[in-house]
């Protein structure tokens, strides 16, 4: 009784002092991890001096001017969408292809799936693999096989770094699948295709879906594979880069402050959908 | 081949018409099925996984409108089969034929069953309406007609206003309703029921039989029970097979299989057995005489003698509930087979009371009294006489003895 009552009070002040800690720590790792995108945004609403419309870091006051001028930069637009239209692109096609690896790579043992374990390793090697590597040899094989360096050569390059990514993630949703759920489906008349449709797809959604989106965030802002590549037209990471030698255009942050905000979106829908669901 | 190829023509599509040529009141509670033609019949399955047979030719007819359970211990291969017929494994030899038609090498989406899973696999991600529609929105039924039949349906398993719930908001009996439900709306030729009461405490379960039976008499489909509770299995069914290794052990109406049973594996496994191994003495048209090992001649009627062979060696059985027990000093009725033993264990269990009787035989015999006041109850260390009408004695052929049989098996 005694020993309880004496332990109470340092229990009490641990917590306390862990009721402030904890927040403290989590708002300087929060603002560790926002404040260059802060900057970057604070700086996207700045005035330029001169004729050379370019970023500086001195503050000149506040415009909305590259806002509204968002497009002025010929060069810049095109990255950005040719950015959108390859991120798309890589991510549909292996999204489709790194959920049928993950079904496959789950539900067949050797003796139906011959190098399974080849598969898995290659998996792994692709995610651990230097991008610089990956990178220079795409280079070397697209140049020695006489392929023009473009649009193809990006989208091959994307759904080959990310598919391994998709893999994973919808593999780990998949594994706790209960094939039961399917057998039913078969058992109530709907055919293998309708059942992947109606069952299997809506209960790995999740998965799939964060394996998209991860595929999604590799290839918009991946620069390494890119910058090899990329023939004539550059992607938005490789043209940004290409300037910095210049000067950056005060519209790079304006695009850049545009996907920040999308990302904040997309992060919150999700949140309120797996709030709506529970 | 020609039999395949006509089974390859049932399908779901077909079933579409067959329900939809019963018109709309055809859904309605209290009618009977197609009993003309549904049934089911196994021919010579065999089913191996790598070494292992799970299932020995199974040879099996069940009729129409039939409740028919296939009872044993887990392994026995009575999973095996119900999955063949759902179409989820394929036999390594053998037919079946499922109201007349060879199904099978048929996908499970091409047969006229419909299974209600041990885990009920209903959809997490679809509502009570929803699992139970599935089915019949594969059949393209048109909204009304499902929206009836739905309703109609969870009415007859109790549920009825529970459309709109989720899978995860309810309990295991309503899961299992639902599950119920699910398969049932489809009208199949066969139910199968793999376990569903496994999931549940013993209250819900027996509560469960009882309607499972109501169920199956209102909507008048045969239903395919596998279980390896012989309780659940006599409870609820018409007749049943026991199977072990594979085989059926004995088949039949509950009280046929659980009163004659012809293997040793049978009688201790449904209910009960006092086995007592002994010879075949001398054989009669009206009686048989066993010598038991131990000195005691006990007669048998000649119908309960299986077929042995060249062998004389048996093992002769009675049931504990079927033997007498008495002072030692009373006489043995005409007709009555008796031995003398002494009262080591006498168990008080309410409804009755359950004695182990020590016997010069070298065996222990059970005797379960049934507790209606009148009859006089030894003590333990109590010099007793047990008799039994020699109808009620059979004879099995004993098993090899390195078989043993495990009670526990089925968890």
């Amino acid at each position: 009784m005694s020993a309880l009552e004496t332990a109470a009070p340092s229990h009490t002040t641990r917590r306390r002092w862990g009721r402030v800690l904890l927040p403290v720590y989590s708002w300087l790792v929060i603002a560790y991890l926002v404040f260059p995108i802060v900057i970057m945004i604070i700086y996207s609403f700045n005035k330029t001096i001169g004729s050379m419309q370019l970023v500086s870091f001195t503050w000149n006051g506040f415009t909305g001017q590259w806002y509204r001028q968002w497009s002025d930069v010929p060069g810049l637009t095109q990255a950005f969408w040719l950015s959108i239209r390859l991120g798309l692109t890589s991510t549909l096609i292996s999204t489709v292809l790194g959920t049928m690896l993950a079904m496959a790579l789950v539900r067949y043992r050797p003796p139906r799936f011959r190098g399974k374990s080849i598969f898995e390793q290659v998996l792994f090697l692709n995610i651990a693999a230097p991008e610089i590597v990956l990178g220079a040899s795409l280079l070397g094989m697209f140049v020695s096989l006489n392929i023009g360096r473009g649009f193809l050569t990006l989208v091959l390059s994307h759904v080959m770094f990310s598919i391994a990514y998709v893999t994973v993630t919808v593999r780990a949703r998949l594994a706790g699948f209960d094939r039961s759920l399917e057998e039913a489906a078969y058992d109530l008349g709907a055919n293998p295709w309708t059942t992947f449709v109606r069952v299997t797809l809506p209960l790995i959604m999740p998965g799939v879906l964060a394996g998209a989106l991860m595929a999604f965030a590799l290839s918009i802002d991946d620069f390494v594979t890119s910058n090899f590549l990329s023939g004539a037209s550059a992607p938005f990471p490789v043209w940004v880069y290409g300037v910095t030698r210049v000067g950056i255009p005060p519209q790079v942050f304006v695009f850049g402050t545009g996907i920040f905000a999308v990302g904040i979106g997309l992060a919150i829908t999700s949140i309120v959908i797996a709030r709506k669901k529970v | 081949m020609a039999l395949r190829a006509e089974g390859e023509t049932t399908n779901k599509a077909e079933g579409t018409e067959r329900a939809a040529a019963r018109g709309p009141r055809a859904g309605r509670p209290g009618r009977v099925l197609a009993v003309e033609t549904a049934d089911v019949e196994f021919v010579g399955i065999t089913k191996a996984f790598h070494e292992l047979t799970a299932v020995d030719d199974l040879n099996l007819k069940v009729e129409a409108g039939e409740f028919f359970s296939l009872l044993g211990p887990s392994g026995c291969g009575k999973t095996t089969s119900l999955r063949m017929l759902g179409g989820f494994e394929e036999p390594t030899t053998g037919r079946i034929l499922l109201g007349g038609q060879d199904v099978t090498y048929l996908p499970p989406y091409r047969r006229d069953v419909n299974t209600v899973f041990q885990s009920y696999a209903l959809f997490p991600h679809l509502n009570v309406f929803e699992n139970v529609a599935f089915g019949l929105r594969r059949q393209r039924f048109d909204r009304t007609e499902i929206r009836r039949r739905v309703g109609e349906i969870l009415e007859i398993v109790d549920l009825p206003n529970y459309e709109k719930r989720q899978s995860s908001q309810l309990s295991g009996g309503q899961q299992q309703r639902v599950a119920l439900a699910r398969a049932l709306v489809n009208e199949p030729k066969v139910l199968l029921l793999d376990e569903p009461m496994s999931a549940l405490d013993a209250k819900l379960r027996r509560q469960m039989q009882i309607e499972l039976k109501r169920i199956q008499a209102q909507v008048g489909i045969t239903f395919l029970y596998v279980t390896h509770d012989q309780e659940e299995a006599m409870t609820m069914s018409n007749r049943l097979a026991v199977m072990w290794h594979g085989r059926i052990e004995g088949m039949g109406s509950p009280k046929d299989v659980y009163d004659n049973p012809t293997t040793e594996f049978v009688a201790s496994f449904l209910g009960a057995s006092n086995l007592l191994p002994g010879t075949i003495e001398s054989k009669s048209s009206d009686v048989v005489s066993v010598a038991v090992e131990g000195g005691v001649t006990v007669h048998v009627p000649p119908a309960r003698l299986p077929d042995l062979g060249d062998s004389r060696a048996v093992k002769v059985g009675v049931r504990p509930e079927k033997i007498g027990i008495a002072e030692v000093s009373s006489t043995v009725p005409d007709g009555y087979n008796s031995i003398h033993g002494r009262v080591v264990v006498s168990t008080f269990t309410g409804v009755g009371n359950q004695y182990i009787v020590e016997t010069p035989l070298g065996v222990t015999v059970t005797v379960y009294a049934q507790n209606i006041g009148r009859q006089w109850a030894p003590r333990s260390g109590d010099e007793v006489i047990l008799t039994w009408p020699v109808e009620h004695t059979f004879t099995v052929k004993p098993l090899p003895t390195s078989v043993e049989i495990n009670e526990t098996e089925g968890d």
